[in-house]
């Protein structure tokens, strides 16, 4: 098993869900994707399928409408996963959390491993944030690092 | 008992080699987009995280299709070690290929159904290509044994059999799932069509479509191999060649459409092989 929990560490597949973000975190999030910082390297890649994901990186904070969809997304991803939470209205529903229409945080609906703050979100900040919570992972299965 | 050995370590083997080989790819074309790129070794981390998702199943029958799509695999790589019929070998892809789009079809999801078709139309195109690759060595070397074409003093396939040589590459970028033809489903690109005949497959399942790519990389690479085999290292090296060709050809060209690459496959593919055969037949006078 020890070859698993290490490739668990060295191979975390995004993906990433805009839930209702104003879209300066998801440009952050793809610019983590970009030659500048080319998340590749620790062979984080970007899919589009929560079957194949391993981590959901969510940014926005949640409204009554997307909250039925990252409940379903988050049940199509095969554990082990993890759920990073990116920017400020994801973390707790910043600017919008008493909007009418506005749950708050994701963490309202499903569980959250990392909270990554900022608006928006530096790319630097979300690579620690995915680092963060490899090493939560890592704690959680006795691998040493 | 030779014939055992030699098996079993080719089945050992080429997913190591295949595995490799991906990960040289994720490597160049990282360099090619400017970009670092993962380590050499990063497809076999990705293949051992899969294994160990849990497993999550949309239908029972899928699981059937991509044992048999590994299993026809791996017995189409064993034909080219134990340098078998070559005629048999094609068939048999054929069956793979059919596996693994009968995989796709047995979920109710719109999106692998769409790359199941897609992947249908791609066996459509490279098929009749490999089919009359087969003809052509029949067509120079009076068999359709590979041994006949490794034996010692056999000459070259390359200098008669070029056009057929140039429809193989085509072929070759279909099996690798390289751009321009990378439709059924792709390596990189990941948003459209969401993943296409892989959408369903997850965990364990689709690390076992990994090691299928594999083995399916190492064999296509053998296939391009054969047109060289007397001495083996040159055909070898221009397999290599053809690999990082494909890379470069996945690195500039875009995406076409399904309709453009059955035309363009029947149209260049198929016409340079049956002119090629026709000569060996009509001028040199067949085998």
């Amino acid at each position: 098993m020890g070859i698993i929990n290490t490739s668990r560490i060295k191979s975390p597949w995004i993906m990433h869900f805009d839930n209702s973000s104003c879209n300066g975190c998801d440009i952050e999030v793809l610019a983590c994707l970009t030659p500048l910082y080319d998340v590749e390297r620790f062979g984080i890649v970007n899919m589009g399928n929560p079957k194949h994901a391993d981590v959901l990186v969510v940014t926005g904070p949640v409204n009554r409408r997307t909250a039925r969809v990252l409940k379903n997304l988050y049940a199509q991803i095969p554990d082990p996963k993890m759920v990073i939470a990116v920017g400020t209205c994801a973390c707790s529903g910043g600017v919008f959390h008493n909007c009418y229409n506005i749950l708050g945080g994701v963490d309202k609906v499903i569980p959250v491993d990392v909270y990554v703050p900022g608006c928006a979100v530096k790319p630097e900040a979300i690579i620690d944030g995915v680092v963060l919570a490899l090493q939560k992972l890592s704690k959680a299965l006795g691998v040493a690092k | 008992m030779n014939q055992w050995w030699i098996a079993i370590i080719a089945i050992i083997v080429a997913p190591i080699i295949g595995g490799f080989l991906a990960g040289i790819d994720r490597k160049i074309t990282a360099r090619l987009q400017g970009r670092y790129g993962p380590p050499i070794v990063q497809p076999f981390y990705d293949f051992f995280k899969l294994l160990g998702k849990s497993r999550i199943a949309t239908s029972r029958m899928q699981f059937v299709w991509i044992y048999g799509y590994l299993v026809f695999m791996i017995t189409c790589v064993v034909f080219l070690v134990l340098k078998l019929d070559l005629l048999l070998l094609i068939f048999l892809l054929g069956f793979a290929g059919i596996s693994f789009v009968l995989g796709g079809f047995s979920s109710k999801s719109p999106y692998s159904h769409f790359g199941a078709n897609r992947e249908l139309m791609q066996i459509l195109s490279y098929e009749p290509v490999l089919l009359l690759m087969a003809l052509g060595v029949y067509a120079q070397n009076g068999s359709f044994m590979i041994s006949e074409i490794v034996k010692p003093g056999a000459a070259p396939l390359l200098p008669s059999l070029w056009p057929i040589f140039i429809a193989v590459l085509l072929v070759l970028t279909i099996k690798l799932r390289k751009s321009p033809f990378d439709l059924s489903t792709s390596h990189h690109g990941h948003q459209e069509l969401v993943k296409g005949i892989m959408t369903e497959f997850s965990g364990p399942y689709y690390a076992l479509i990994t090691l299928t790519e594999w083995y399916e990389i190492v064999l296509v690479l053998g296939l391009v191999a054969l047109f060289w085999a007397n001495p083996l290292w040159v055909g070898i090296i221009i397999a290599l060649a053809a690999f990082v060709l494909e890379l470069i050809i996945d690195n500039i060209a875009a995406r076409m459409t399904v309709g453009w690459m059955v035309k363009f496959t029947w149209a260049v593919g198929l016409v340079l092989c049956v002119l090629n055969i026709a000569y060996l037949y009509l001028i040199k006078g067949g085998a």
